[in-house]
């Protein structure tokens, strides 16, 4: 990730941000998905019961609350399966492939425009649903949710790193893919290792404490990064102009 | 307009040190890449007279100090630079290594002002010697024009001045295979400064795919090139582009976006900051600048293909690749394009043209090379025509001769002839400037009532023909 040139990388963005305003479905996917995956935790929260003990009732706010880290992994990752593929399809890929932009520029360009709607949305979603709880929850509910800090850390501190997971996979598909649909279909499959981290959460299999949220995000921060350099390599420009790999 | 200055940076070598005599050293002018200059060898830079930075880079950390230096016009400016012994307090060479790198404060390469190297030619205009692969080139060797950044449109389009024989594009032996398919092989030519060349050939020829390579898009399987004074080579990629603009066939626009838009995210990837008076200048010199406001995906192809040609020029590119920029287009918009391009030229802009119009290349081109896979010639056109036909001579009478084998076999000059049409011969001459006065003298002399004589002008459509109809009958036996 050397000779980085924060002007492309910022141009990129630029674009990208512009981009996604002018089109319409994917400004309804970022809103829409958010607000499907807010309904099923408030839901679950107003009618959760109160009786039972109060390690219970944690385990029933931690549930919904850890399910809205999804909208971190699913609005960026349809977005992201497009990103070159997209371009391909618009032929735009060519004219970007001439200028002087590096593959690790465009990457890491088209990777922060992905997450910084995603993660800003989802962190909206968030305090919505904060505020929801503290406005409209019963008190002993609200008491769990604010209390469980554990699990409110691992989705303010994951929500950014599965949004970069999701990217990433979803880049990585989008380069290798060959049409649209398709890298978006395969898109999707990022979000099952998140999936799998929630239901060992939820199972008990992993006990969500300040200790482990830290050392689960610092593993899945090195993870992305990897990742990220990772598609760099994989962005060949031999590839994405002939769809062969070189012969020489 | 003003003369240019010269930069002479002489690379110096540690005695002793034999570690980096074999990698070359990059010089950024600029910020960006000027050449390269190996172990012990001197590079010319032509420069514009103004301040300007230049850093001398063996690795990307392993760098320089950036000096800044003003340049007055014709004057000669001398920089030596050598690898910097390690300090004793840091005598392990990691340390050193590792400490230059991570203070990127150019502890490694020595750069400091040489009048030796100024001093002599200082008051005389420097003669540049033809730009040459980095491996074989000796001293002094041309470097290329780099201040393209911070150059004004206006400035950058004005006419350009170059000495004669320079070459922006030169390529040697260029194969590109792909796993068994040739896409093309062996091909070689050279650009030259404020030139247009047309590179023509059927569908399938490997235009494309020689632009693309060209363009460090697609690897080449041998040979070689210098593309702008910089070898094509993997490692030269970035600063290749950045001294190129390839308009593919499809301008490939974000049809949400706005031209402007359009043009400024393009301005951005050339990491040109501030560039609204460029982009103004780029939409000025394609006639848009109504329209940059408008939705890209709102035009007409026509107008596509101008926001695509605007965005060429938005980064002073020392050479043009325009692959078929009027291909699909109508009578009309291609006229436009054509007159673009004509304008382009004037101004001294070297165009690398594909296509397959032969009119256009015709129309616009200095000269032409004709490929099919192989490149199968070279030249002006009327080269071309030269070397594969025999010159002519069209004659036109009123009434059909006699016995036109008689007549024309008694005239020296005239080596054959054919029947046109029933009172019209194509006569195959040396010299048409000799044998029209014979001719003409004959058929009076006959007293045959002449309607015209001229000589007869083969199409680039003719020699084509000849040469693609020639590689059709090699195939075929």
């Amino acid at each position: 990730m050397k000779n980085i040139d924060m002007t492309r990388v910022f141009a990129v963005v630029r674009k990208e941000l512009l981009d996604f305003r002018r089109k319409r479905s994917i400004v309804i996917t970022m809103l829409v998905v958010p607000v499907v995956f807010l309904v099923e935790p408030v839901v679950t929260i107003f009618v959760a019961p109160l009786s039972g003990s109060s390690a219970s009732l944690d385990k029933t706010v931690m549930l919904p609350i850890l399910y809205m880290l999804l909208i971190s992994v699913v609005t960026p990752s349809t977005v992201a399966a497009y990103s070159v593929v997209g371009e391909r399809d618009q032929g735009t890929l060519e004219p970007l492939l001439t200028t002087p932009l590096r593959q690790q520029e465009f990457v890491l360009g088209k990777a922060a425009a992905m997450m910084i709607p995603s993660v800003g949305i989802a962190y909206l979603v968030y305090a919505l649903f904060l505020l929801c709880v503290e406005l409209f929850a019963h008190s002993a509910i609200a008491d769990a949710v604010f209390h469980d800090g554990p699990t409110l850390l691992t989705l303010f501190l994951f929500s950014p790193l599965v949004a970069g997971w999701a990217v990433v996979v979803g880049m990585a598909v989008s380069v290798r893919a060959s049409e649209v649909r398709v890298a978006q279909q395969l898109g999707m499959l990022a979000s099952f290792p998140v999936i799998g981290v929630i239901i060992l959460l939820i199972s008990g299999v992993i006990h969500p404490t300040f200790a482990s949220a830290v050392e689960f995000a610092v593993g899945l921060a090195v993870v992305d990064v990897l990742a990220l350099i990772l598609v760099s390599r994989l962005f060949d420009r031999e590839r994405l102009v002939t769809g062969a790999k070189a012969s020489a | 307009m003003s003369l240019p200055a010269t930069l002479r940076i002489r690379r110096k070598a540690r005695k002793g040190n034999s570690s980096t005599s074999s990698k070359e050293w990059m010089i950024t002018l600029d910020g960006h890449l000027a050449g390269a200059v190996a172990a012990e060898e001197t590079l010319d830079v032509e420069i514009e007279p103004g301040s300007h930075t230049l850093q001398v880079r063996s690795s990307s950390l392993l760098t320089s100090p950036e000096v800044s230096f003003c340049a007055v016009e014709g004057q000669v400016i001398g920089y030596s630079c050598l690898p910097r012994s390690p300090s004793p307090v840091i005598a392990s060479r990691w340390l050193f290594w590792l400490l230059a790198s991570l203070l990127r404060r150019g502890l490694w390469i020595g750069l400091d002002v040489d009048d030796t190297l100024g001093s002599v030619e200082s008051t005389k205009s420097v003669t540049t010697n033809p730009v040459r692969p980095l491996d074989s080139a000796d001293t002094p060797r041309q470097g290329t024009l780099t201040t393209s950044v911070r150059a004004t449109l206006a400035e950058s389009t004005a006419v350009r001045r170059h000495a004669p024989g320079d070459s922006v594009l030169v390529v040697e032996n260029l194969t590109k295979r792909f796993g068994s398919r040739t896409a093309f092989s062996d091909v070689s030519f050279d650009v030259g400064y404020g030139e247009v060349f047309g590179f023509l050939g059927p569908n399938g020829a490997g235009k494309t795919t020689t632009v693309r390579t060209l363009g460090t898009l697609l690897r080449p399987t041998s040979g070689s090139a210098i593309v702008a004074g910089i070898p094509l080579l993997e490692k030269n990629a970035v600063a290749i582009r950045e001294k190129i603009a390839i308009m593919p066939e499809s301008p490939g626009l974000y049809l949400r976006l706005s031209v402007k838009e359009n043009l400024a995210y393009f301005a951005g990837l050339y990491g040109l900051r501030h560039a609204g008076q460029r982009i103004d200048e780029a939409l000025e010199a394609v006639n848009l600048r109504d329209r940059a406001n408008d939705l890209c995906g709102g035009l007409s192809k026509g107008l596509r293909q101008r926001v695509g040609l605007a965005r060429t020029l938005l980064s002073d590119p020392a050479i043009m690749f325009l692959d078929e920029p009027t291909s699909g287009l109508d009578p009309v918009a291609s006229l436009e394009v054509h007159n673009l391009i004509i304008g382009l030229k004037a101004k001294g802009v070297s165009i690398f043209l594909t296509t397959h119009r032969l009119d256009e290349a015709e129309k616009l081109c200095d000269r032409v090379a004709i490929m099919k896979t192989k490149l199968r010639t070279v030249g002006t056109i009327d080269d071309l025509r030269s070397q594969l036909f025999k010159r002519a001579l069209t004659v036109r009478t009123v009434a059909p001769l006699a016995d036109p084998t008689q007549f024309f076999s008694a005239i020296g000059s005239v080596e054959a002839w054919q029947n046109v049409d029933a009172n019209s011969y194509l006569l195959t001459v040396e010299d048409p400037q000799i044998a029209a006065p014979d001719v003409t003298r004959a058929l009076v002399g006959a007293g045959a009532d002449v309607l015209s004589i001229g000589e007869s002008q083969h199409s680039l459509e003719d020699v084509y023909l000849e040469l693609i109809g020639e590689d059709r009958g090699a195939a075929a036996t």
